[in-house]
């Protein structure tokens, strides 16, 4: 494995519990999904492995998180990303007072400085709409090339395992689709990828393996194959078609944060567990 | 019209003095997040290491010596309260600033006696006249290192790696971290080109051209036109601090010459007061902005 994350036990402050007793992994060169709705400590897994919860007042209680054998727990956040785990956090985050340029130089400073331009040129060839705005201030950018920006800023230190918290937030279906597209694409570079998201039809076009979130808990674990014909899922996340492939269904998926999904999900998803 | 340029010239220098002390106040901010109300004692600490080794080791040695303890001094604050509290509520860690200001204030007030030496022995008190109009060297000199240490890191802020980071860390903290950008090392970076700054600074404040006055609990008061200033350009924005400098400096200047010279403290906070109303983030901050 790649990566394993074993019996992670989150909380935040004293009381709230953000995960518990959570398996994943992530074997090479694969994409592996994190499905859950709102609340279901899809976030929270991230942070954990990029040991970023000490910012959010959280802290891993118990379990263990490796890479390759090697314990990340007792690693800093950069020196996490200095082993090869990278992040794009939710809502991307990009430097909105820099230009596209500086926040991918930002990407790129851990590593040492004869890699940063090809690694530049890389992310430009896999994003050509940054390299036309390369320049332009970064918060001045569309939802879908800020998404771009801060993969391509992730990309910079050219991780093996990239952590992608809900790209498609927010984006239009086309956009969706393209950003699904990229993500294969870097995944067939070499870089395993670890794709949390709530549009479950995204996500299951490019993953292998999906873990499924629920409050905290892992309630389903598969491969993606098997796991996006279960009805269980379908009726969970795709309103009950499961196998379409097309545009609109992203776009029905993306509906997934409204509030209704949750109480499905629970009923659903319980069943698995047992 | 004589009248105006001179006056104009050495508001300017002045302005140029309070600028690093905006700057270097602004940077520490933007950096940690902490509003550094010991940087008033990092000046008296520069100028106390400069005054106490002047006669021994001569102007120049004694002035880097200074701005050198400065830094330091910045970057021991900055290791021992600030880096070792990295979730800390920036309300408790301005507070502690405080604590730091007065203790190292009485110290150095108390250490310095009845003495009040003077700084910048090689251009104080040696006027330049251009027909009649009388240039203080201090101010002109203030003027010129002011113009070149603020290009010098607006070029390293633009340009260089650890400006990058710093601003990065300063816009957000959780996607620098993400990056591998390590928080302790922007800030302390920042602690002590703050430090540096307000070491320098004091190589003009305690003058006879700039206050009439050596090294003295009356420097640290000027010191504290840092805030107005830093306030006035936006409490996050370099640019700003800048600006602000250059309008607390003629402002002084300005009203001391055409009002009255009592007037001139006053007014700056008028000045102050006018821009908070007006645009409450001051000139170029956005922390108001952002943070709704
Ligand atoms: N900083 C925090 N302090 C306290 N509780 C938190 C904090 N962050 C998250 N939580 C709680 O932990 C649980 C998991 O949150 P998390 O953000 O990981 O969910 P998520 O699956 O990423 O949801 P979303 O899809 O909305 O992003 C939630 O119950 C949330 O309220
Ligand atoms: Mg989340």
């Amino acid at each position: 494995m790649l990566l394993q994350v074993s019996d992670l036990t989150v909380r935040y402050g004293r009381t709230i519990q953000g995960l518990a007793d959570v398996d994943v992994d992530v074997p090479p060169g694969s994409v592996t999904a994190v499905l859950g709705a709102n609340g279901a400590g899809k976030s929270t897994l991230l942070r954990a492995i990029s040991n970023t919860l000490p910012l959010h007042r959280g802290k891993v209680t118990s379990g263990s998180i490796t890479l390759e054998g090697r314990d990340l727990a007792k690693l800093d956040p950069a020196e996490i990303v200095m082993a090869g785990v990278v992040q794009v956090p939710e809502g991307r985050q990009v430097f909105t007072t820099m230009s596209v340029e500086e926040n991918l130089r930002a990407g790129g400073l851990i590593v040492a400085k004869e890699k940063r331009e090809p690694a530049r040129d890389r992310v430009f060839e896999l994003f050509p709409r940054l390299a036309e705005r390369r320049t332009q201030r970064a918060g001045l950018l569309s939802g879908g090339e800020q998404q771009m920006l801060a993969m391509g800023r992730a990309l910079m230190s050219s991780p093996r395992l990239l952590l992608l918290d809900e790209p498609s937030l927010g984006l239009a279906p086309k956009m969706i689709t393209l950003i699904g597209e990229i993500i294969r694409e870097i995944n067939a570079a070499g870089t395993a990828v670890l794709l949390v998201e709530q549009n479950a039809a995204m996500a299951l076009k490019v993953a292998e393996d999906v873990v499924v979130l629920e409050v905290g808990r892992l309630a389903l674990k598969g491969r993606a194959a098997d796991v996006k014909d279960s009805p269980e899922l379908a009726a969970l996340y795709l309103g009950g078609h499961g196998d379409s492939q097309d545009d609109t269904l992203s776009e029905s998926a993306e509906g997934t944060d409204a509030e209704p999904a949750t109480p499905v999900a629970r009923r659903t998803l319980s069943k698995w567990q047992g | 019209m004589n009248t105006f340029i001179q006056v104009m010239v050495n508001g300017l220098g002045k302005g140029a003095v309070y600028a690093l002390l905006a700057l270097g106040f602004v940077i520490i901010f933007k950096a940690s997040g902490v509003l550094n109300f010991a940087h008033g004692s990092f000046v008296l600490l520069g100028g106390y290491v400069a005054v106490r080794t002047q006669d021994d080791l001569g102007f120049t040695v004694s002035a880097i010596l200074g701005v050198a303890t400065a830094g330091l001094g910045a970057l021991f604050i900055e290791r021992v309260l600030v880096a070792r509290r990295p979730l800390a509520d920036p309300i408790a860690l301005a507070l502690l600033t405080i604590g730091v200001d007065v203790i190292l204030t009485e110290e150095i007030i108390r250490r310095l006696g009845v003495e009040l030496p003077f700084l910048g022995r090689p251009y104080d008190g040696k006027p330049i006249q251009v027909g009649d109009i009388t240039f203080f060297r201090t101010q002109l000199i203030a003027l010129a290192v002011g113009a070149v240490l603020v290009t010098l890191f607006f070029l390293a802020f633009r340009l260089t790696g650890w400006g990058v980071a710093m601003r990065a860390q300063a816009e957000n903290r959780e996607a620098a971290a993400l990056m591998g950008i390590r928080r302790g090392r922007v800030t302390a970076a920042a602690w002590v080109i703050g430090g540096v700054l307000a070491g320098v600074a004091v190589l003009f404040l305690a003058t006879q051209d700039f206050s009439g006055s050596g090294l003295s609990r009356g420097t640290h008061a000027i010191a504290l036109v840092a805030f107005p200033a830093a306030i006035i350009g936006g409490l996050d924005s370099t640019e700003g601090a800048i600006v602000g400098g250059a309008i607390v400096g003629l402002t002084e200047a300005l009203s001391a010459q055409y009002i009255s010279f009592e007037f001139s403290k006053v007014a700056v906070y008028v000045v102050m007061l006018t821009v908070l109303i007006v645009r409450p983030s001051g000139l170029f901050g956005t922390r108001e902005r952002t943070r709704v």
